[in-house]
């Protein structure tokens, strides 16, 4: 068993590129082998991560687990480490559970210029620089899979997109690629003075003993601009919503429920563990971003005609939980936030496939111009309405548990930030509740009460289908699971949490 | 069953998922479901009050605070006088707590260790209570701290399981006559279920968080069931009112959960923070400001002044939900809190001091602003909305003057007679077809005699007549209120009685008396409607002697450790408050009678008196209230600020991003033509041949992307570089 626990986390993040090698070498026209050997290679993928789990000590937490150490770029001591740890884990699962229903989703669902080949490679393409993401526990490598993560979302958005592909793809590739040059300049920075290394551990052991405050004060900037224009982060959000706008479904489900994460944990992973002092100054300002970004996302969706830009800027509110409560350094807070991003994933992603599905059949998502879909297709406006009322953080559903404890993490941030500002935050955050409230439902109302306009009133509007039935069932149902056994997700963070917050005596 | 009462919600939860998956396929299309599974709760509930009536009273309780003498039945005419609470304690403060021996409960060494100013009540004789049966599991814990989920089962708990489930069949069965041949009749038992599993985790719940579990799946299901016909644009809207207003107030909540948690010493669990309270072992900064804000959550929920204006709307869903929402579910949930982290609100805001305190002051206005907005109602199910908002408001001001016990027992008649009454104007709805009562009722009784009966029991009982159910609640209210030194709330309490026994005259009077004003012929209801009237009716009449004098089986049930540990007072009854609010009660039915059915009303009043004029613009308009919600607030959110917001993403925060797109764009254009191409390579080519290959480049150039990138490498490469400078 060892042995294949070596193999593990390189098989987790590999498989999916195998596939997509296959799939390079089989001819174009063959459109169902493609989609045959996609969904294997999600299945095998997600297999491994089935693998994982088993043999996962849960007692241990907050060990990282399945380490790999090799040599890899000996110039610069760049080293080929692999682990998974509590915080890490969730969201490596989550990732390639959400390929596998991707896949499955765009049985029947491939935008145009349709070339089911190209897509689903670029879909495995992005599982293994997400994974890889997940995974690395080397500076360089961790930067490798965070650009390789680039690319396939760049295309998938240019050219299977809506009107505004292109503007909106150089958008988020500049955007992100920005953040990206001053994180690197940091990893740079760290590695330069921090023992020329570039393994995330020895970082952690060594980095804010050995460099400068006024340095490492530096450094956490140049993390913060990358991990927060992924986020992201008010103002650093604009490229979200005309990315998810005008990416096709699948582009903005994984955009949704993975490639937002990569940013907020990046802070959980690398720059608070690695420069907690900075942490420690930077996190009023992260905090108070997060709840401008709670308030003026919701203002965002208020303002919204379309569907599917009005879920785009939810994101930017829900996010803003989740960086709430990693700003409050504290145990509830940090582990809030890694709840928040998987119950996003899911609530958020399930959105994205619902307004595709609603697109797919109306050609529209103009709030204007539908209504009614409880009449027209029954199911689908009622999993509308669940994933509403999930994404307002319903308690009982996995949403809940991602803004609850980061507003309770707020009242008591860890010592040494300001208990008064961060009550502040506290009570503006709560507002945000409302505010969600509002706009989801306002988006229900307009979408699926009431009865269809003119303009659909006589069209036969087929329901759900099967690949809608598989690729949503699981998620619907982990949502419920969630929330009602959040242990499920907290026993594994919680270890993995204290650790990273080893800084702070634990946490408040 | 008191250690497993989970039990109880976990069935009518499941009732839920069978209708919803299976209902379409039986042929009582699910009501069959649900009857059985809230039957079965019902079941179990009796059982429940019955093994609670059973338990031995075992747990010695004393008052955390000098007022231990109250207990025994000998301090009743201290009551009204405020305790010099601390200020007795302090003078032996010096005596050491011997009383560790004394045989009390963990409450009481805890208040010793917390708080040994009070030493000297030990020696007060203690009558033993039933112990409230408590079960908790670990539900997840964070940073060493083991959130619990569980139940803890006491008499209050059994009176609102007791009364939840049976309202709960009752509108079952009701429903499966008046909902008959819905489009969406499956779905509207399933969400029967789901309401019913709300309240019910509600009131079992032994930690807040739990509790907020029941609290928001009640908001979603009235949200479900407001809007049940959401086909209508306002039904939904009426639903979404509700949602929303509710959903401010949780806000309150929310925050008072949190400031609780972090008090009370990192816990959810309401024994842990009554006793926290109680004991002062808070800070009086932190509990004033969770119990104000727990307040917040209680207005929004339980319709309280400012933020009552949702459930006359929430009239737009079916009249068996209105039944269920205002008699024993939604919005009793906010009384109930109150109830259940007395010892808070009790500690916060001293109301054993007397005086006036928020809880009382919101109770006791929107007693009188609901009263008023009832005498102005056409819609028969709205001048019951406006009823329950008013009754709402005697239960919270009950709790707000101390009168904890009455508090509850008015929420417990309440259940009855205002059951009984919506479901008496479904049954009159149900023959007529609306719920006009100008245009569409009058004369009724002849058509409708049970229905009759039924409803003006409900209305007596609601308007305080003795000896039906609402006048013992009512009056022990106001007893509580005089001699706890609440005298102002006693008379707002008596003016509220008043004009609620004449704004039911006026009700009864428009529906069952005169002429029949509709079309049609109207024709009794069926046993389903009329067999669950005349059990609320036999309620209505009868409930009220569970507390009755010389019997006090009520009192004696739902006395808990919190009431005795605060030092709640206890009244006996007192004939003279009973005469002078049965004086009023009679004063307000006459003068009623006067009014609507000798039709002595002054005509014309409004027409000729620009103060009257003004007085009832302001009661048809709500008080504006409305226009200050949807309109102001709402309105700007929704319109104008939102729209500026979404202004400043475009133009400002993306017209930056765009503008340096565009220029780094440009820039590393004029560098690439006039530095790269032109000095550079310019000086490998020659001029000539340079000149044809630049038109070239150009278009290469001007598609767009490979400039893009040119000058994005060039840019990063040069803030690599300077990085590098900088730090290394």
């Amino acid at each position: 068993m060892d042995a294949l626990d070596d193999l593990a986390l390189t098989a987790a993040v590999f498989l999916p590129l195998v596939g997509a090698v296959v799939m390079l070498l089989t001819p174009r026209r063959q459109e169902t082998v493609h989609k045959v050997i996609a969904l294997l290679t999600t299945l095998a993928t997600f297999a491994v991560g089935v693998y994982v789990l088993v043999r996962f000590d849960y007692r241990r937490a907050d060990l990282l687990q399945f380490n790999v150490n090799a040599s890899w770029i000996d110039v610069i001591n760049s080293r080929y480490i692999l682990g998974v740890d509590g915080i890490s884990l969730p969201l490596l699962i989550l990732s390639m559970f959400v390929c596998v229903l991707v896949v499955i989703y765009s049985w029947n669902h491939f935008p145009e210029p349709h070339n089911p080949k190209a897509f689903l490679l670029l879909v495995l393409v992005l599982e293994t620089g997400m994974n890889g993401t997940f995974v690395a526990q080397d500076l360089i490598l961790f930067f490798v899979f965070f650009e390789v993560v680039l690319l396939p979302m760049y295309f998938m958005i240019g050219v299977w997109g809506g009107e505004q592909r292109q503007y909106a793809a150089i958008k988020f590739f500049l955007f992100t690629l920005f953040g990206s040059a001053l994180m690197i300049l940091s990893f740079l920075a760290l590695f330069f003075r921090g023992g020329q290394t570039f393994a995330i551990q020895e970082l952690i052991a060594v980095a804010s003993d050995t460099i400068p405050r006024s340095t490492q004060l530096l450094i956490f900037g140049g993390l913060f601009m990358g991990f927060a224009i992924k986020v992201p982060m008010f103002p650093f959000h604009t490229w979200l919503p005309d990315a998810h706008t005008q990416a096709p479904t699948q582009g903005s489900v994984i955009l949704a429920a993975i490639l937002l994460k990569l940013g907020t944990y990046g802070f959980v992973r690398i720059a608070i563990p690695i420069l907690p002092e900075a942490a420690r100054v930077w996190a009023p300002w992260i905090g108070g971003l997060a709840v401008i970004g709670i308030i003026y996302g919701a203002l965002g969706c208020l303002a919204q005609s379309d569907m599917k830009r009005l879920i785009a800027f939810s994101s930017v509110a829900h996010m803003g939980y989740v960086m709430l409560g990693i700003a409050t350094l504290t145990d509830f807070g940090i582990n809030a936030a890694v709840f928040g991003m998987v119950a996003h994933g899911l609530i958020t992603g399930m959105l994205f496939f619902v307004a595709g599905s609603v697109k797919d059949r109306f050609h529209t998502l103009e709030l204007s111009r539908l209504g009614g879909l409880l009449i027209q297709a029954p199911r689908m406006g009622w999993i509308l309405g669940f994933c509403a009322m999930a994404s307002l953080g319903l308690p009982g559903l996995a949403g809940f548990w991602g803004e609850f404890p980061a507003i309770l993490a707020a009242y008591n941030p860890a010592p040494g930030l300001s208990r008064e500002l961060f009550r502040v935050y506290m009570v503006v955050a709560a507002i945000g509740t409302v505010f969600a409230a509002g706009y989801l439902l306002w988006m229900l109302q307009r979408a699926a009460f009431g009865t269809p306009t003119k303009e659909f009133a006589g069209h036969p509007i087929p329901d759900m289908r099967w690949p809608e039935y598989l690729a949503w069932t699981p998620m619907l149902l982990l949502i419920v699971v969630l929330g009602i056994f959040p242990n499920l997700l907290f026993g594994l963070t919680n270890r993995a949490v204290d650790t990273a917050l080893a800084a702070f005596g634990g946490g408040g | 069953m008191l250690e497993n009462a989970w039990i109880i919600p976990a069935i009518t939860f499941a009732s839920f998922w069978l209708i919803l998956f299976l209902g379409k396929r039986l042929p009582k299309h699910g009501a069959e479901i649900g009857i059985a599974a809230v039957g079965a709760a019902f079941v179990l509930s009796c059982v429940a009050v019955a093994q609670w009536i059973d338990r031995p009273a075992t747990e010695m309780v004393t008052a955390a605070t000098g007022a231990g003498e109250e207990h025994g039945g000998a301090g009743e005419e201290h009551g009204a006088e405020p305790e010099e609470h601390g200020g007795a304690g302090e003078e032996h403060g010096a005596k050491p707590e011997q009383e560790a021996g004394h045989a009390l409960g963990q409450v009481r060494i805890l208040a010793a260790e917390a708080d040994g100013e009070h030493g000297e009540e030990a020696e007060h004789e203690v009558e033993p209570i039933r112990a409230a049966v408590e079960r908790n599991v670990t539900w997840f814990s964070i940073g060493g701290i083991d959130v619990t989920v569980g139940t803890a089962v006491d008499g209050l708990t059994v009176v609102m399981l007791f009364t939840v489930t049976m309202i709960s069949l009752l509108v079952h069965v009701f429903s499966t006559n008046y909902m008959h041949g819905d489009v969406r009749f499956t779905y509207f038992f399933a969400a029967l279920s789901l309401f019913t599993t709300g309240m019910l985790l509600l009131v079992v719940s032994s930690s807040t968080l739990q509790a907020l579990f029941g609290w928001e799946l009640m908001a979603v299901c009235s949200f479900m069931l407001i809007g049940h016909w959401w086909e209508k644009k306002e039904n939904s809207n009426a639903a979404m009112k509700a949602f929303l207003t509710t959903r401010t107030g949780d806000v309150g909540l929310l925050v008072g959960i949190v400031t609780l948690f972090f008090a009370a010493g990192q816990t959810f669990d309401i024994a842990r923070i009554n006793e926290a309270a109680l004991s002062r072992g808070v800070p009086q900064t932190a509990l004033v400001v969770g119990a104000a804000a727990l307040l917040i959550g209680v207005i929004g929920k339980s319709a309280q002044f400012p933020l009552h204006t949702w459930l006359p709307d929430a009239m737009a869903g079916p009249t068996p939900v209105s039944a269920l929402i205002h008699a024993a579910t939604m919005v009793v949930a906010g009384v109930y809190l109150v109830a259940r982290l007395y010892g808070v609100f009790w500690s916060a805001f001293d109301i054993g001091a007397g005086g006036a305190n928020p809880v009382a002051i919101v109770g006791g206005i929107t007693i009188l602003i609901a009263a008023a907005l009832a005498f102005v109602q056409r819609d028969i199910k709205k001048v019951l909305a406006y009823s329950t908002v008013s009754q709402l408001g005697y239960m919270v001001m009950a709790l707000g003057v101390g009168a904890w016990t009455a508090g509850i027992f008015h929420l417990f008649t309440h259940a009855f007679f205002k059951g009984l009454l919506f479901l008496g104007a479904g049954s009159v709805s149900h023959a007529v077809h609306s719920f006009d009562m100008k245009a569409d009722m009058g004369g009724l009784r002849k058509y409708m005699p049970t229905t009759f009966a039924t409803f003006l029991i409900g209305s007596l009982a609601l308007a305080g007549l003795p000896p039906l159910a609402g006048f013992w609640s009512k009056d022990e209210i106001l007893l509580g209120a005089a001699e706890n030194g609440y005298r102002f709330f006693e008379v707002l309490g008596l003016v509220g009685a008043f004009m609620t026994a004449a704004y039911m005259t006026r009700c009864v009077y428009l529906t069952f008396f005169g002429e029949y004003r509709g079309h049609g012929h109207p024709h009794e209801s069926p046993p389903a409607i009329t067999v669950p009237l005349a059990v609320l009716a036999v309620f209505s009449v009868g409930a009220g002697f569970l507390n009755a004098p010389g019997f006090e089986l009520f009192g004696t049930l739902t006395e808990n450790r919190v009431y005795l540990r605060a030092g709640v007072p206890h009244h006996p009854f007192e004939v003279f408050p009973a005469v002078v609010s049965t004086v009023v009660v009679l004063a307000a039915l006459a003068l009623g009678y006067l009014l609507f059915f000798q039709r002595r009303l002054p005509r014309g009043v409004t027409s000729r008196n620009p103060a009257a004029r003004a007085g009832y613009g302001l009661l048809v308009n709500k008080y504006y209230l409305d226009h200050l919600y949807t309109g102001v607030i709402v309105g700007s959110v929704k319109g104008a600020i939102a729209r500026g917001a979404y202004w400043i993403n475009q133009k400002v925060i993306d017209g930056v991003v765009n503008g340096i797109g565009i220029a780094s764009k440009r820039a590393g254009g004029w560098v690439y033509r006039h530095v790269d191409q032109e000095v550079v390579d310019g000086a490998v080519n020659g001029a000539g041949f340079g000149a044809e290959g630049f038109g070239g480049i150009l278009r290469t150039i001007q598609t767009g992307r490979v400039q893009q990138y040119g000058a994005l490498l060039f840019g990063a490469t040069a803030v690599l570089a300077l990085g590098l400078v900088i730090f290394v």
